[in-house]
């Protein structure tokens, strides 16, 4: 079971839980604002775009290339961007905080 | 047929919208997000909660549980005040007293009326194939629902498919992984031959045969028998498959009739402008079911893609609420068949040259020009080459078309020119 807080752009704090299934979806269940999902989670779209802190980020780890490739799509991307529907919902994301992207 | 409307005011206005699908429910999200103070109501015929449709011939099919995956959530709608109406249809559009006729009776009033109907597939009238039951197409989450019963039903897993595009492919790969004999029938001598270029309509061959799907090209379904338990499919050469049941998937017919009986304009599709407005003002469409003129490509089109029917929801909600009308778009699509992934940014038709680019094993990307430019990039496992090519396609700049080719040098903006 993963707890864990989305900040929208509207810097509204959402705080969610779950234990399978992508963070993207996860995300879209509770209607967390610009996450879209547009592809339903198969790293074509690049509307699932989150910010992790450092810390996170270097537990969650890198994207793999085609997710980093995806990312150079969007201006707002930063060395701590990732597509969510790529990162698995799991004890280890336990209450961390992402920030929606776009 | 452009308006003016801006600042727009809109607290005690109606908007209703046809289809809640990709383009109906991005649509009403993007409605109330942007400031839309009055109601909102999507009425849809599908029962389901609205659902993404590119996984069903993909993830949707693979899965036994089969479960659908949805748009929204639930909750999603109500808390911004979207009121669905599914398992409903809407009969006709009655634009003097605009009002909305559904088949239950009920009339719908609307201020702004939008008609996302999108398409459904387009069964072709074969002898013998409307007239027996084993047949399904690949469009609702219905049709994923019956096409795995009768999977699990065959023991023999013999499986037809009427045609070899994105859908039936796609489909194919699917089956493929459940276990099943695919056979895929197409019309033309190569798959994909209408939108794609010879080099990829080869390699996607190669790789489903490969896989061991039977791909017959060149074959006219002529008509359908039944023997014993099975299907017979019978092509004009006389060549017959057997089958335990047959996927349709041809093509689509749009879904324009209300369109049409209103008098709205309609060639092809419902033809709107560039904020999705149609021959009536108060009246939009977007998605599948519209035309609208390119200024990228300098013509007219009809997209059936995710992404158009986003960028329009978008673009159709940001007019009605602000008055904007959206920057112009380069249309996306992509396509996932066994471990490959497809990705194609812009519209290759019209090009005059081709440029592979060979990866690794497995991994190339087709860019097509025209002339100098470059009007489309597909990618097969190589998502450098789509967001290049998008990134070069949206400012219009050229490339090295050398360069492209030459794999010693890497993709960046050195092959500018
Ligand atoms: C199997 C499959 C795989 C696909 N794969 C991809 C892909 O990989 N990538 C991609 O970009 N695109 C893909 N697509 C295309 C994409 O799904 C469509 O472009 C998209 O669904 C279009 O959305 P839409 O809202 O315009 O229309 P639709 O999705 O067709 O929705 C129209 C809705 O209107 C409803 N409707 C119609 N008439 C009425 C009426 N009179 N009353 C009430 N309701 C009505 C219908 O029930 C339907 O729900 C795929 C499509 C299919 C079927
Ligand atoms: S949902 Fe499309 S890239 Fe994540």
């Amino acid at each position: 079971m993963a707890k864990v807080i989305f900040i929208t752009q509207a810097n509204e704090s959402v705080e969610v839980e779950g234990d399978s299934g992508s963070l993207m979806e996860l995300a879209v269940q509770n209607g967390v604002y610009g996450i879209d999902g547009d592809c339903g989670g198969v790293c074509s779209c690049a509307t699932c775009h989150i910010h992790l802190s450092p810390e996170d980020f270097d537990k969650v780890g890198a994207p793999a290339e085609t997710e980093s490739d995806m990312l150079e799509l969007d201006d707002n991307a930063t060395e701590y961007s990732r597509l969510c529907c790529q990162i698995p919902v799991s004890d280890e994301i336990d209450g961390m905080t992402f920030t929606v992207a776009g | 047929m452009q308006g003016t409307e801006s600042g727009v005011e809109t607290l005690s206005m109606n908007a209703v919208v046809i289809g809640a699908s990709h383009a109906g429910v991005n649509f009403a999200f993007n409605l109330r997000q942007q400031g839309w103070q009055g109601t909102i109501t999507v009425v849809d015929s599908d029962p389901e909660l609205p659902y993404h449709r590119p996984p069903l011939s993909k993830k949707t099919l693979q899965t036994t549980e089969c479960v659908p995956t949805p748009l929204k959530a639930e909750k999603a709608y109500a808390d911004s005040n979207i009121q669905l109406r599914l398992g409903q249809t809407v009969d006709d559009i009655d634009r003097e007293n605009k009002q909305i006729k559904l088949a239950a009776g009920d009339i719908i009033g609307f201020d702004k009326l939008v008609i996302a109907t999108g398409c459904s597939p387009f069964i072709p009238p074969i002898p013998g194939l409307l007239s027996q039951s084993k047949y399904f197409a690949m469009r609702t989450y219905a049709d994923v629902k019956a096409i795995q019963s009768a999977l699990s039903q065959s023991s023999d897993k013999d499986v037809v498919i009427i045609g070899g595009g994105y859908i039936g492919l796609e489909s194919a790969a699917s089956f493929k992984s459940l276990g099943a004999n695919v056979t895929v029938i197409e019309k033309q001598e190569k798959i994909l031959s209408r939108v794609t270029s010879p080099v990829m309509s080869e390699f996607l061959s190669t790789l489903h045969i490969n896989k061991g799907i039977s791909l017959e090209t060149t074959k006219d379904v002529v008509g359908v028998k039944q023997r014993g338990n099975k299907q017979v499919v019978v092509c004009g050469d006389g060549t017959e498959y057997l089958a335990d049941f047959i996927l349709v998937g041809v093509g689509v017919r749009l879904n324009t009739q209300l369109a049409i009986n209103a008098g709205l304009i309609v060639e092809e599709g419902i033809k709107v402008n560039g904020v999705c407005q149609t021959s009536d003002p108060d009246i939009f469409a977007i998605g599948d079911c519209t035309k609208h003129f390119s200024t990228v490509y300098d013509r007219w089109i009809r997209l059936e893609s995710v992404q158009n029917a986003v960028d329009q929801a978008k673009g159709a909600a940001q007019y009605l609420t602000k008055g904007v009308t959206p920057a112009p778009v380069v249309p996306w699509f992509w396509s996932d068949q066994y471990e490959y992934k497809l990705q194609i940014v812009g519209l290759s038709q019209g090009y005059d040259d081709l440029v592979v680019r060979n990866e690794d094993e497995g991994q190339f990307s087709v860019w097509y020009f025209q002339g100098e430019r470059l009007l489309c990039v597909e990618a097969v496992n190589h998502t450098k080459s789509y967001v290049l090519g998008t990134q070069i396609i949206k400012k219009d700049l050229r490339v090295n078309k050398q360069l492209i080719a030459d794999t010693s040098t890497p993709l960046s903006k050195e092959l500018l020119v």
